[in-house]
């Protein structure tokens, strides 16, 4: 009895003097290995008489799981110790560039383009598009542009064989969409439109937004408010806006838009008006019955006015090193 | 227009300062481009008269002049002027004074005389161009009196952006009738106009096509002194809209074109033959205009003619046969109507534009030619003197534009503006327009004067009430609108979508121009481009590309010379095809790459690219889980842009749907790139077509891996094996993939190794090993006898 009392005693001993892993394991195989003290112990149990046997049994069993209970927290203890120290290793430079973390970005006219139809959609406005390379008839004369009219010559048109030509504008999607649609019509039409003009603030290709809106009660009024409330939205701000008579054939009242920039500075940024009559009726909605209003603004414009960007030309310049910085 | 805000307020009495009449004509539809102060430089400059004068001692070319400069005060100034003489009056500078050159006069001694003060040219204090002496003042000019004060200086010069519309607002008279709406405003304008017709001198007119030229006022006017000096006042207005003063008569015709806005022309008398007649030009006929210039006429330009031939390009310019010059004793105005859809880009055929083609193009007032006449004769008697001639106004008034009365209904004008706008405000605005107003129930008829030809419908009448009322008064109304809902394309919905997983992936957008060089295109798309523009930019931009390659090519060269050497770039957007009466535009979308895998870092991976890591780019955005099967790359034949080997066409089921590979290097030759460049194009659509998903369950039960390797013939593609495999029992057999690939040491030549892992996995049970034995069995079989596989030890 006083044996097993013995061994569990010194295995404690040994066990509270462990240092590693090693130790834990060394004192495991002494005494519960094959020839380990406790399984010594068991293997006297058979040279008992059989009625001593299970309370003998008892005995060791009890004193083997002490054993064991202690030797596990001990390995635990061992195990944390090791795991703490492991960590006790030289610091990386953490300010090193993390891997492959290279971004390509959006142009920012494509930006900007997305972020008027965003506004846009957000109030109902669906987007078509039309194609680019148009005719005649749905960039001037259905717009209510006759063959000899003084705006032709300001429109600086580029032209292929047979009465076809680049669209000088995205005006003639209003068209497309009427005929296609009809009334009522709510739409954005955004794409790339063309002049042969070149200069430091002329690009021959460049990007507008057409709007487009027809019902039975649409008045200037609307116009006002639904361009003031883009304007607002666009620039994330409160605005002062100018509506200016100005001229389109296809619009009547025409205006230009303002908006009050820094120095005090009106700046134009689109035109607008009540869609024209004659350009309702050669669209097959009638005038009397159906009114609306259109509306076009720059792309590169607002761009320009959105980023900062000061040369027109930097947008088709396609530096790396200047788109980079739209990532 | 360009004219002095004094000229205007000469017209028309108005109740704003400068900085609000700006304000008002820009928002009555006349945007004020620029204004500039004229004359500030010549503050201090006085009205000096000379009294005396003598030959300088020292000097042959020198006067010694003794110029009264006011207040009984009379000082001796040295001058260099050929055009001295006594009695002249001229501007004087005084010691002290700082000219516009930044000159200081001093007291000085000119080879041995004292001068006290200077007196001017006109260049000399900014009045002009002219330098054959100093400055020339009527001789009512007030001695004494500052030169900037009798000149109406300094004065704001406006510069306004007339709209193409207001062809009558091109005048001084068109603003200020507009300008008359605002209140307590008042017309100084007389329009009556008596000269004395004291000779019977006349040129015969003829107008046998009184479509093209309607109206053809015009009066003869004998001895005259064309040598006279136009008064300095009118000379001034012309100067500060931008107009040199040349002789009277030509001064003249500027003015009145400037005052009204009808173009006068002037024809010296003596040099016409015959009966003056405007006509259609002929077959190979030329002209030699006033400017020098000899042009060769197209047939349906209007000339005026004489019995010599034609004199005069009508409405845009005078004929040199016919000029007017100092000499010229007898002038013949002519004030014509030429209906603006003839005049509509006809100087521009000729690469010229002229003040006058400017405002026949956009329409004059055709009730103006005989009174612009008159005004021309009246100025002209009394600078040149001479004895005028009857005024001969030849009209057809079935071609003149007719006034007509249209009808505004109340309800119309509330319904477009969206505001109830008074009534007797609606009344006001028209009546101070110049319009005659019937007023009815509910609505009103209304005439436009002669001068608004713009005015044709009803909306045209709503525009003039807004503008004037004013945009700014009318307040903003949210609409309330409902619209259908209405389906929306995957396409449309995504197109954002993916380009940012192209910027994820590396790559930054690029916006390239739609025209390309030709033989570039022709090149690239290996046919004669049919999409080529009548009027380039230049031959660089020349027809529509067929592909955003050569774009992007051109922008990868750019930026590789800028010290870039890894570029990844993409582009979106519109290619065309076809000939220009069936042309195609298909939204495509393209990259190109070159450089190294990863940007430089520490830690990067410095290889450069290759076929495997763009096709990498383009999978990603292609291969969604349920449609990867429909994607295939099959190798190129027939593009020459790519090279043979290294590039694919790229098929979605059985449509193409685009190209991607490394680019031939005889390709990148051309632009000057040595380096490895890949690109892929594909087209939006065809690619981004969707089906929708439909989610499969998944199994519970664990998968087996077994991994097999195999040698077979190098020309074998990889996707053949995985496709093969995948059918020997696609419900176990969940993927297949490629591991390894060896060719090389203990593989035979023409043959290679390719490893295999496959993923077997059963939906409804755990499946056995044995199961799995057997799949590779006859995985192995199949390979055996189809691609004559042999299992690598």
């Amino acid at each position: 009895m006083n044996k097993v009392k013995e061994i569990l005693e010194k295995s404690l001993e040994k066990i509270s003097n462990a240092a590693s892993i090693e130790d834990i394991e060394n004192i495991r195989i002494d005494f519960i290995g094959k020839k380990g003290l406790f399984t010594n112990e068991l293997k006297k149990l058979r040279h008992l008489p059989a009625n001593d046997r299970p309370l003998f049994g008892q005995e060791i069993n009890k004193a083997k799981n002490v054993f064991l209970t202690n030797l596990s927290s001990a390995k635990n203890q061992l195990e944390g110790k090791l795991l703490v120290d492991s960590l006790n290793v030289k610091p990386i430079d953490i300010s090193l560039a993390g891997s492959n973390s290279s971004k390509g970005s959006r142009h920012p006219i494509s930006l900007v383009r997305s972020k008027i139809e965003q506004i846009f959609k957000s109030s109902g406005y669906k987007i078509k598009i039309g194609p680019e390379i148009e005719d005649d008839y749905h960039n001037f004369t259905a717009l209510n542009v006759p063959e000899n009219h003084p705006a032709r010559a300001m429109h600086d048109t580029f032209y292929f064989e047979g009465k076809k030509l680049l669209r000088t504008h995205t005006s003639p999607v209003q068209i497309r969409s009427m005929i296609a649609d009809g009334a009522p019509i709510r739409i954005i039409a955004p794409g790339k439109c063309y002049r042969c003009d070149s200069d430091q603030t002329h690009t021959p290709m460049f990007h507008q937004v057409e709007g487009l809106v027809i019902d039975e009660n649409i008045s200037f009024a609307n116009l006002k408010a639904v361009l003031h409330e883009f304007v607002e939205s666009f620039f994330e701000r409160e605005i002062k806006l100018r509506f200016r008579p100005s001229y389109f054939p296809f619009t009547e009242p025409s205006a230009e838009v303002d908006i009050l920039w820094e120095n005090d500075e009106w700046l134009e940024i689109l035109g607008c008006g009540m869609v024209h009559p004659n350009v309702l009726t050669n669209s097959g909605i009638d005038p009397e019955k159906y009114s609306g209003y259109a509306f076009g603004m720059g792309v590169e414009r607002l761009a320009m006015l959105y980023y900062g960007v000061r040369d027109l030309r930097t947008f088709y310049d396609n530096d790396v090193n200047f788109l980079k910085q739209f990532s | 227009m360009k004219f002095s805000e004094s000229w205007l307020r000469e017209i028309i009495d108005l109740n704003l300062n400068s900085s609000e009449l700006s304000h008002k004509l820009t928002m009555i539809g006349h945007e004020l481009d620029e204004i500039s102060n004229d004359g500030l430089s010549i503050e201090g400059i006085i009205i000096a008269e000379i009294v005396a004068f003598k030959k300088h001692p020292n000097a042959d070319r020198l006067s010694l002049c003794n110029v009264n400069i006011g207040s009984n005060r009379t000082i001796e100034v040295v001058c260099g002027a050929p055009n001295v003489q006594v009695g002249l009056k001229t501007a004087f500078a005084r010691v002290g004074q700082i000219l516009p050159n930044k000159i200081k006069i001093k007291k000085s001694k000119i080879r041995g005389v004292t001068s006290n003060g200077m007196l001017c040219s006109a260049s000399e204090i900014d009045l002009g161009q002219e330098d054959d002496g100093i400055l020339e003042l009527p001789a009512d000019a007030p001695v004494g009196v500052d030169l900037g004060a009798y000149l109406n200086l300094p004065d704001n010069i406006l510069n306004l952006d007339l709209t193409p519309n207001r062809g009558d607002c091109f005048s001084l008279i068109g603003l200020a009738r507009d300008l008359n709406t605002e209140p307590k405003s008042k017309l100084n304008y007389n329009f009556r106009i008596q000269n004395n017709i004291t000779s019977k001198v006349k040129c015969k007119v003829k107008t046998p096509h009184p479509d093209i030229c309607p109206r053809f006022a015009s009066q003869a006017i004998e001895g005259i002194d064309n040598k006279s000096i136009t008064p300095i006042q009118l000379t001034e207005k012309l100067r500060k809209s931008g107009i040199r003063a040349i002789n009277p008569v030509v001064d003249i015709t500027n003015y009145v074109m400037l005052e009204l806005g009808q173009p006068l022309h002037a024809y010296d008398l003596d040099k016409i033959t015959g009966v003056v007649s405007p006509r259609y030009a002929k077959n190979n006929e030329t002209l030699q205009l006033l400017d020098g210039n000899t042009i060769k006429l197209n047939k349906n330009t209007i000339v005026v003619s004489d019995e010599s031939g034609s004199i005069g390009l009508a409405g845009i310019m005078g004929g040199n046969s016919t000029s007017v010059s100092d000499k010229t004793t007898s002038v013949f105005f002519e004030a014509a109507f030429w209906p603006p859809k003839f005049m509509s880009g006809k100087a521009r055929e000729y690469g010229m534009q002229t003040d006058a083609s400017l405002r026949f193009e956009r329409g004059v007032d055709p009730a103006l030619q005989a009174f612009a006449v008159e005004r021309a004769t009246q100025l002209l008697l009394s600078i040149t003197g001479g004895k005028a001639g009857p005024v001969d106004d030849i009209k057809n008034k079935k071609y003149l534009p007719k006034t007509k009365s249209i009808r505004l209904r109340q309800s119309r004008l509330y319904k477009i503006l969206g505001k109830k706008i008074p009534k007797s405000e609606v009344e006001r605005i028209f009546k101070k327009l110049g319009f005659t107003i019937n007023i009815e129930k509910d609505s009103w008829k209304i005439i436009a004067p002669s001068y608004r030809f713009d005015i044709n419908i009803e909306d045209d009448l709503i525009e003039e009430i807004a503008r004037i009322y004013g945009f700014e008064n009318i307040e903003r109304v949210t609409e309330s609108i409902t619209m259908p809902i209405s389906p929306i394309g995957w396409s449309e919905l995504n197109k954002d979508a993916v380009c940012d997983h192209l910027c994820v992936r590396g790559y930054h957008e690029a916006i390239n121009y739609s025209f390309v060089k030709k033989d570039i295109d022709n090149q690239i798309s290996g046919q004669e481009s049919k999409l080529e523009l009548l009027n380039p930019i230049s031959t660089e931009m020349a027809v529509m590309k067929s592909s955003h390659l050569a774009g992007l090519l051109q922008t990868l060269k750019r930026n590789l010379s800028r010290q870039n050497n890894r570029i990844r770039l993409f582009e979106i957007g519109n290619v065309f095809s076809g000939d220009i009466k069936n042309h195609k535009e298909v939204e495509k979308i393209a990259a190109i790459a070159i450089g190294p895998i990863e940007e430089e870092s520490w830690n990067s991976r410095n290889s450069d690219i290759s076929f495997f890591d763009l096709k990498g780019d383009l999978d990603s955005l292609l291969l969604n889980n349920n449609e990867k099967d429909f994607f295939s790359y099959e190798s190129n034949k027939d593009n020459k842009n790519f090279h043979p080997s290294y590039s694919a066409v790229i098929y979605r089921k059985d449509e193409i749907i685009g190209v991607i590979g490394m680019l031939n290097p005889i390709l990148t030759r051309h632009f000057d790139i040595a380096e490895d460049v890949y690109f892929f194009e594909i087209d939006y659509k065809k690619a981004f077509k969707r089906s929708s998903i439909n989610a499969k369950s998944i199994s519970k039960y664990p998968q087996i891996r077994r991994d097999i390797s195999i040698v077979v013939d190098s020309h074998i593609i990889s996707s053949e094996l995985i496709d093969a495999v995948k059918k020997i029992k696609p419900s176990i057999i969940q993927s297949v993939n490629v591991f390894d690939i060896y060719e090389g040491k203990n593989i035979e030549e023409g043959r290679k190794s390719i490893a295999l892992g496959l993923i077997l996995q059963e939906k409804s049970r755990t499946l056995t090993d044995d199961e799995a034995d057997d799949i590779i069995k006859m995985t192995l079989k199949l390979l055996q006898n189809k691609y004559s596989a042999k299992l690598r030890d």
